[in-house]
């Protein structure tokens, strides 16, 4: 059990049945009365998220969830399906549910899996990945100055900044954490 | 080669503010005849109150506030004292909260809150350089004479319910936070006074007025700043309402707390007067235009 003292933001917690992660948290003791516990909520299956607020002495079930070794396998009219790789069931996750991180899968890239019971509700990817571009404006010969960035799209549809030099076809690694292009792969 | 602390460095330009405004709150009190004085933060036993929890130290405990210690300073004929210090209150955190933090407190004897209500005026018109404060976008005109509501009127101006409807449903707390705070102190400076006497433990009841205490807060941009109140003096009366807290914080499963036994004998020699909170780390965020209190102190628990 959890108890008032405990709640910080990334906390995972069950409330009303259903698993959900501190978004944002912030403690006031307005008029100098009894503290008050001020969460932003995210309920991880929906993503839904709202406010509530706590008094001290009141107690909270952490959410049982585990993170389980999958391959992403190939996305059907279910969503995303990931593979055990040690029991190869396999769990489908939702476009919804993925949000940004749908960009960044690659075929049979190993990630970890957060379950809730049978249910996926979020992936750990790794840091990096390689995508190849599939659209970007051609290269200006002699624009090597720093700092000019231009629009391009990779595979999976995401958009990002690019340096000059990269060209359509080019493979460039991205920082999962931060969306960001991190570097030309030579090939 | 370690990588440089960058976060503790980018402190810089507001720990060098900071240091000015210490600078200038001591020249401000030292130009007014009072003196500057350290109680010490390791004592026996705090004001037991309710909502407050103290940082156990050993058999003692440190202090919440220097508020006790001072008070005996008025008792023994020191009539105008103020006192830099850190104080601790147990799990507080949050971004206008650390378990440790800066207090200035000073205490005025034969005066009663408003003439701290002043004071308080006096001391942000020379700590802000232009009459002006600039907060996340907020411009506050810090000129006297503050805006002056009574806790009963911030309710009818900005809650959906009255103040003791509030009181009544349990919910003062939520109300209050939501509601009220958020919307004090935007243009000018607000004063909130005529506090309930339930919510005011160390205060004078008002003068022809026994369902209020001579206590006010001082708001700035919706951050509460400071707390004040007329002192009680009557070592029976005080005795009685540490006794009611001290069953109420029992009553909550808390440890059993000594009363301060030496601030109760010496109270009788108390003159009137009145006293004053203000947090310094939340006035320094204010003048440095912070929206976290980590941003104005140089460590915070978790970076030790």
């Amino acid at each position: 059990m959890y108890s008032t003292s405990d709640l910080k933001k990334g906390l995972k917690l069950m409330i009303d049945g259903e698993p959900h992660v501190i978004a944002g948290f912030d403690f006031s003791k307005p008029g100098k009365g009894q503290a008050l516990y001020k969460c932003k909520l995210r309920n991880m299956i929906t993503g839904a998220l709202f406010d509530r607020t706590y008094r001290s002495g009141e107690s909270f079930v952490p959410a049982p969830l585990e993170e389980r070794d999958m391959q992403y396998l190939y996305q059907d009219e279910t969503g995303y399906v990931f593979m055990d790789t040690k029991t190869y069931e396999q769990v489908s996750i939702s476009e919804k549910t993925l949000a940004e991180d749908k960009y960044f899968l690659v075929d049979n890239m190993e990630v970890k899996v957060l379950m809730f019971g049978e249910i996926g509700i979020g992936i750990t990817l790794p840091n990096f990945v390689n995508l190849r571009v599939t659209m970007a404006e051609p290269w200006v010969k002699g624009d090597t100055a720093a700092g000019n960035n231009k629009p391009a799209t990779v595979a999976t549809g995401y958009n990002l900044q690019v340096p000059s030099f990269v060209e359509e076809g080019i493979l460039i690694q991205i920082d999962t954490r931060t969306g960001e292009y991190v570097t030309r792969v030579k090939e | 080669m370690a990588t440089p602390n960058w976060a503790l460095a980018a402190k810089k330009r507001r720990l060098t503010e900071r240091a000015r405004i210490l600078t200038e709150i001591r020249a401000f009190f030292v130009a007014d005849n009072f003196l500057e004085v350290e109680t010490p933060y390791h004592i026996p036993s705090n004001a037991p109150e309710p909502y407050i929890d103290p940082q156990p130290c050993g058999n003692w405990a440190l202090h919440t506030s220097p508020e006790l210690c001072m008070k005996r300073l008025l008792a023994a004929g020191y009539e105008r004292i103020f006192q830099l210090c850190h104080c601790w209150r147990a799990e507080e955190h949050g971004s206008k909260h650390l378990p440790e933090f800066t207090m200035l407190e000073w205490y005025r004897s034969n005066c009663d809150y408003r003439q701290l209500m002043q004071d308080c005026e006096n001391l942000l018109t020379v700590l802000a350089a232009n009459k002006n404060i600039t907060y996340q976008g907020q411009q506050i005109d810090i000129t006297p004479p503050f805006e002056q509501l009574t806790l009963k009127q911030a309710f009818i101006n900005y809650a959906p319910l009255s103040l003791q409807q509030a009181i009544n449903n349990n919910c003062f707390e939520e109300i209050y936070d939501r509601h009220v705070e958020p919307k004090l102190g935007n243009t000018k400076p607000t004063i909130i006074y005529d506090f309930p006497v339930s919510m005011a433990s160390l205060a004078q009841v008002k003068k022809g007025d026994p369902l209020h205490a001579e206590r006010f807060e001082l708001y700035v941009a919706g951050l509460e700043l400071a707390n004040a109140f007329s002192e009680l003096t009557d070592p029976e009366e005080q005795r009685r309402r540490f006794n009611a807290d001290e069953q109420q914080r029992r009553s909550a499963g808390k440890a059993p707390y000594p009363l301060p036994e030496p601030f109760l004998r010496e109270l009788d020699n108390m003159p009137p007067s009145s006293g004053i909170a203000l947090g310094i780390d939340r006035l320094v965020m204010l003048l440095t235009d912070a929206d976290d209190i980590q941003q104005v102190v140089t460590f915070c628990p978790q970076d030790l």
